[in-house]
């Protein structure tokens, strides 16, 4: 326990950073902008704009390729892996020309290592996800694979949406290492693993396995938390089948593909129906429907975001305040002594037990310092998920007309050709 | 134009067959009992159009009644005048000691004079069915007989007689009577009347009649016989058509195969959407901004989901059994040219043996004669019929697949409507809600 309480100190406060702009680093500052709202992306149209103070003027990040690279790995084995490359642009004014400032390239595990940095050094964030590491919901009865273009498509647009949510925290955007992420190519690995993170990371965990529970945990945790568990299940199964349903229905317009050739094999001994038979036959290949228009990247961002947000809310509710008794400690030392040896005793503890208040009050600051961030970043991301699933509902929507609008021209181009025959 | 069904109500002249709409129930339309009043000493109004008869036709033009035009169903290009009308329904099952068999009704409404009366209802089982074919393939060896269902389906059925395999079975029967009742020759056929109106005991009495199982052996002997010798000399339209008929047969299986799939593969996609609604309506529960926008998807998707349920049924209405009776038709044609080789096989062999034989040459001369003419009726029985036959297949793929298309349509311009509105929605509440604050 006594472990437990000074790697909890540490973890409290972030890597140094660096100042960029604003004089003020620290937890205080950062809640102190949170409330003035200094926020975020301009609007659903235009996702790479974020308006941060990063270098007091406007940035943009993208994630604009993807390659595939072989290289040796830790054993010297040999390995292929895709690198994206991070492009970042600082524009002067609202309409200007962007600049191009820093491109490297990083993989998904240097992706992953970030993530992992911010995760620990700050546990009441809630740090954006990544896409996820294999295909999960899996379609068109493919196996998972890692190169297979689409997904690397996705994970594209997954990797460019996470770098820009950390760019429009107000709080993540700061952080040095984020910093150096898009800068400096070479070396980062080496000073992210010397912030000694992985350890606090090993000690984070046993704190989270402590044998003492919260006794009193906050209520609005609890409740979150249970709402995350349950949307959590609910969109994961919600994906599955939209998977499903895609895949059927890829599956129908495929078959629908068959009926072209044979339509025109067929015109050829059909004299009088020849020509309506191969015209519809076109149309019919043509029903085939691209794989991107099945897609919505969206909603599973926003599943991702969710699932995230679950484990962090279970660090986080066992992160708020702690209560540990003091009386347990020194009831437990009173047995048979000399008064002498008692008098001497006492003295100690009761020094012990001023100082062990003074901890303890400083920690409840702490504890309410942190609860009040973890909730304020909550609130934060809550507003930006209704934001995003509801931009999420409504592109499913215009995605299903086009489909629609689709099929109908389709089938009205066939139904002429057949009405010909 | 064949039709499946009369579906005239009274008085008016009723639906097309075999349209269902947006709304109806999956099923086809029942006949209804048709107002005849048996009163046939009107004056002749109408004759049949000489010109919608084939030539093949060996009966005298029948005379129609008023009558006849009250009952006309109304057909997509040809106005014909059906005087003959029939139903095949109402499946029932028997259990005997010996087997279970499945019978249905047959229901016939007809103005001739050759028939006794003007409705007649019946019981039949498949074995009748298959009788009535075997009897009009022999009297008809080179006419194109409509065919039947199959005997049996092997793949996956556990029980023989579930619902769905006796409807399509009941469908097929239907449209098998009624191509009958449309051709121009074997609608006279004696056999056919007496299949659609004779009482059980009658028509197994009847059915003893004719040729005995000894000649029928006799018969087939001959036939494998003349079968291994093979056809000289077929006339190069005939051989024309061969073509034709293989190469048709091989597409329209292959239709048949992709539709087939198509089904299979809509009816999976359906039962998946089926979940697709209620998960959203299950996640708008636990939600307070984003409910209401979630139920409209929600319900959204349970509109397009019905909408795939009528888009299958229409398939399996409208499209699958077309396909699949042109399947069957084509195996059917290829027995027709065998037929007809054969029969032409019979007069080269006799031929042949007049150039041998010197003796009873006069009666040889005699038969060759006899066989002559069978050739050159069978010929152009078979060429007649032929033409028909293309015709009709035609127009009948062709308004299958133009149905289907409609009905493809129909479902994208409902699921188009759907989304549409739930758009509406949406942007009249953003309407209503003040800007948020930007900095």
């Amino acid at each position: 326990m006594e472990q437990a309480a000074p790697a909890l100190e540490r973890l409290l406060q972030p890597a140094p950073l660096e100042p960029l702009g604003h004089p003020d680093a620290g937890l205080e500052a950062a809640v102190g902008e949170e409330a003035e709202g200094a926020q975020d992306e301009e609007g659903p149209g235009d996702r790479t704009m974020t308006e941060n103070n990063f270098w007091l003027k406007k940035i943009e990040i993208s994630v604009s390729e993807a390659e595939k690279r072989t290289g040796r790995n830790a054993m010297n084995m040999q390995e292929t892996y895709t690198a994206y490359l991070v492009e970042t642009r600082s524009v002067e004014h609202n309409d200007g020309p962007s600049v191009l400032t820093d491109s490297l390239w990083r993989r998904y595990s240097e992706f992953e290592l970030l993530r992992n940095y911010l995760l620990v050094y700050y546990p009441h964030i809630v740090v954006p996800p990544l896409p996820e590491k294999r295909a999960e919901f899996i379609w068109h009865k493919l196996s998972a694979d890692n190169m297979d273009p689409d997904f690397v498509e996705r994970r594209r647009i997954g990797l460019e949406n996470f770098l820009l949510r950390v760019a429009s925290h107000p709080i993540l955007c700061r952080d040095r290492i984020f910093y150096l992420f898009l800068t400096q190519e070479g070396n980062w690995k080496e000073i992210v693993n010397e912030t000694g993170f992985q350890l606090k990371a090993d000690s984070r965990l046993k704190a989270l396995n402590a044998t003492f529970r919260v006794k009193n945990p906050d209520k609005r945790f609890t409740e979150l938390k249970h709402y995350s568990d349950e949307l959590q299940s609910v969109i994961s199964h919600l994906l599955r089948v939209r998977a499903r349903v895609a895949d059927r229905l890829y599956g129908v317009y495929k078959v629908h593909g068959n009926y072209g050739r044979v339509f025109s094999e067929w015109s050829a001994i059909e004299k009088e129906m020849g020509d309506g038979l191969q015209s519809a036959g076109h149309h019919m290949d043509v029903a085939v429907c691209r794989k991107h228009e099945l897609m919505q990247y969206d909603l599973e961002m926003a599943a991702q975001d969710l699932a995230s947000k679950k484990q962090q809310c279970e660090e986080l509710s066992t992160g708020t305040v702690r209560t540990f008794s003091l009386k347990g400690m020194t009831t437990k030392l009173f047995g048979q002594e000399t008064p002498e040896q008692r008098e001497a005793r006492i003295k100690v503890l009761e020094e012990q037990i001023s100082e062990g208040e003074q901890q303890l009050k400083s920690k409840n600051l702490e504890g309410r310092e942190f609860v009040k961030n973890a909730w304020a970043d909550i609130e934060r991301f809550k507003e930006q998920k209704n934001r995003d699933l509801k931009e999420a509902l409504i592109s499913y929507a215009v995605m299903q007309i086009s489909m629609c609008k689709k099929g109908i021209q389709v089938w009205t181009n066939a139904k002429e050709c057949f009405s010909k025959m | 134009m064949e039709g499946e069904l009369p579906a005239a109500p009274r008085g008016s002249s009723g639906p097309p067959a075999g349209d269902a709409g947006g709304d109806s129930p999956c099923a086809l339309l029942p006949a209804e009992a048709l107002a005849l009043d048996g009163d046939e000493d009107d004056l002749e109004v109408f004759s049949k159009d000489a010109s919608l008869m084939d030539m093949n036709s060996l009966s005298p033009t029948m005379p129609t009644s008023p009558l006849s035009m009250i009952n006309q169903v109304k057909f997509e290009d040809e106005p014909d005048l059906k005087d003959l009308f029939i139903t095949v329904d109402d499946p029932e099952s028997h259990v005997t000691t010996i087997e279970t068999f499945i019978t249905y009704r047959v229901a016939t409404q007809t103005s001739r004079g050759e028939f006794d009366s003007s409705e007649f209802e019946v019981r039949r089982r498949y074995q009748d069915f298959l009788w009535l074919k075997g009897k009009l393939e022999e009297a008809h060896p080179t006419l194109i007989i409509p065919p039947l269902p199959e005997k049996f389906v092997v793949k996956g059925m556990v029980e023989r007689f579930n619902d769905d395999f006796i409807e399509t079975r009941r469908r097929a029967l239907n449209k098998f009577l009624n191509r009958i009742a449309d051709h121009p020759t074997l609608t006279f056929s004696e056999d056919f009347k007496v299949f659609l109106t004779a009482q059980a005991g009658e028509l197994s009495s009847h059915k003893k009649q004719g040729p005995g199982l000894l000649s029928k052996v006799g018969q087939t002997v001959r036939a494998v016989a003349l079968s291994m010798r093979g056809v000289r000399s077929r006339p190069e339209e005939f051989t024309e058509m061969n073509d034709f008929i293989e190469t048709f047969s091989q597409k329209i299986n292959l239709i048949d195969k992709i539709s087939q799939r198509i089904y299979k593969e809509e009816r999976e996609y359906f039962d998946e959407m089926k979940e697709y609604g209620p998960i959203h309506a299950l996640w708008s529960e636990s939600e307070e901004d984003l409910a209401d926008m979630l139920g409209g998807v929600a319900s959204c998707l349970d509109r397009c989901c019905q909408a795939t349920e009528r888009r299958l049924c229409g398939l399996s209405e409208a499209l699958l059994p077309v396909v699949h009776e042109y399947v069957l038709y084509s195996e059917m044609l290829m027995g027709v040219m065998r037929r007809r080789d054969h029969i032409q096989a019979e007069l080269e062999s006799k031929a042949e043996a007049l150039t041998y034989k010197k003796a009873d040459t006069d009666l040889l001369t005699e038969e060759i004669g006899k066989l002559e003419d069978k050739v050159e009726c069978a010929n152009t029985a078979l060429r007649a019929d032929w033409e028909r036959w293309k015709q009709n297949m035609r127009n009948d793929i062709k308004s299958a697949f133009a149905d289907t298309a409609e009905r493809n349509i129909h479902y994208y311009e409902q699921c188009l409507a759907t989304w549409e509105s739930f758009l509406t929605a949406q942007s009249d509440l953003y309407a209503k809600e003040p800007p948020e604050d930007k900095p």
